[in-house]
């Protein structure tokens, strides 16, 4: 078993089987406690707004006992005046016991950890990682379907652009038996590199363009944002083509799940949200034990 | 094709097998450009008992440090270092690189954390398959088209 104690976590590509198992364990069996972390204080380093992640990731360290200092956004900041990350990240360091940061570079998190002498979380950096969106997705695929080994997986939408289905698919590498079935139109195709590099050999997956449900596990539904198009009219028929509705669901298996990780802009009719298979709202839900587990490790090794 | 005779060197390095058409790159490592006042020579697709045509290129004078022949793995990972004294070869290794390379390589994602006036230096890790990955952002690059800080 790893030890924990003192980690950074930055990116799902440093955590095998057992340590993402590990997270999942401890997840399922916290519960709130305010002696927990008491003492402890955490530096919330938001360098661009994600409200649902930075209250989470709040709410996690106060249900634990914990304090939260910070900011989000940089207007009015020092960031503002031109600070640099770096000294932002030793000032922190100073202050807390532990850094999350989001930021809108690429590789902000991996220098922010190499720089502080106390543990960092990646909150998000840039289109590259957010460690701790990977493992509630995960940690929700594994309370309702009960496993995460042979497991088939639709991932919906914009496979092109979005982080959260890169990193989820490149995780599931992890496990046994995993089908994939990536549906997107061909401008939004998961990248090459990631089915080449990352998925081929490892686990089995098909490219179709048709909202097909049938006997999938697992649907995960992502948002097709109109800026990746140059025409609107080309926008609004792709977006329609992969709208899940009623209609749509009858496909699905009865004990099949709905995730999407929120905020939607109409992938999923409300009507949806009443059928026993939408999960997205105990999935954006699960954010908070999963970031009490990361925490309640790092700074315990339990 | 009759075999070219490319002349010795008293005292120096010899590079021997690189690829074919990366001489231009090797001589750009090295800093051996217009207004280079040493001597030098550079053959270009020369036959080659191992990979068909090689290029070489041979400096004198010149003993290469660390970072140099780390450069020279980068882009001709096949290549061979010959330490001339006298005429004579008196070290021969391969190349090899190293397992992390710092400041170096540029990282071709734009919005990598090493491309922002941040400053930070680039370190790339070789990986399987002839690639090396961005230790920050975590964008793979081909040997193949890597460019680097020279
Ligand atoms: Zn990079």
């Amino acid at each position: 078993m790893r030890d924990w104690r003192g980690a950074d976590v930055i990116s799902i590509r440093d955590l095998g089987r057992e340590e993402i198992e590990q997270v999942l364990a401890r997840a399922a069996e916290i519960e709130p406690d305010p002696d927990l972390l008491r003492g402890k204080i955490m530096a919330s380093l938001f360098f661009e707004p994600s409200t649902r992640t930075q209250l989470s990731f709040a709410s996690a360290m106060e249900r634990l006992g914990g304090r939260v200092i910070g900011f989000s956004g940089v207007g009015g900041t020092s960031i503002q005046k031109g600070e640099s990350l770096h000294d932002t990240v030793k000032m922190a360091e100073r202050y807390a016991d532990i850094i999350v940061i989001r930021h809108p570079l690429e590789g902000s998190a991996r220098f922010a950890a190499d720089v502080a002498s106390v543990p960092v979380i990646n909150a998000g950096d840039g289109a590259n990682q957010h460690p701790s969106q990977t493992l509630l997705d995960l940690f929700t695929i594994k309370r309702f379907c009960g496993r995460l080994d042979g497991l088939h997986i639709g991932m919906v939408g914009d496979l092109k652009y979005g982080r959260t289905v890169h990193s989820l698919a490149s995780a599931l590498t992890n496990f046994e038996g995993i089908k994939l079935r990536l549906i997107s139109p061909p401008s939004l195709r998961m990248p090459p590199k990631i089915l080449e590099e990352e998925l081929r050999g490892r686990v089995a997956f098909e490219e179709i363009q048709d909202l097909d449900l049938a006997d999938l596990d697992v649907v995960y539904m992502t948002r097709i944002q109109g800026e990746r198009f140059p025409d609107v009219e080309e926008y609004e028929r792709v977006k329609g083509a992969y709208v899940l509705d009623l209609e749509a669901c009858r496909q699905l298996k009865p004990e099949a799940i709905i995730l999407h990780p929120l905020p939607r802009v109409g992938e999923i009719d409300p009507e949806v949200d009443r059928l026993p298979q939408a999960k997205y709202f105990e999935q954006a839900a699960n954010g908070v034990p999963v970031r009490m587990a990361l925490l309640s490790l790092i700074f315990l090794g339990r | 094709m009759e075999e070219l005779k490319v002349s010795k060197i008293a005292e120096g390095t010899v590079i021997d097998h690189i690829r074919a058409g990366l001489a231009p790159l090797v001589l750009r490592i090295l800093g051996i450009e217009h207004g280079y006042p040493g001597s030098a020579i550079m053959a270009m697709n020369v036959k080659s008992s191992r990979h068909g045509k090689k290029d070489i290129v041979k400096v004198e004078g010149q003993f290469l440090d660390e970072e140099t022949i780390n450069k020279i793995a980068i882009i001709a990972p096949q290549a061979t270092i010959n330490i001339i004294r006298d005429y004579k070869v008196v070290e021969k290794h391969r190349v090899e690189l190293p397992e992390r390379l710092v400041g170096l390589v540029k990282c071709p994602n734009r919005n990598c954390i090493t491309n922002s006036p941040e400053g930070v230096e680039t370190i790339f890790i070789p990986e399987e398959g002839g690639k090396l990955r961005c230790h920050y952002c975590e964008e793979s690059v081909d040997l193949r088209r890597v460019e680097l800080y020279y």
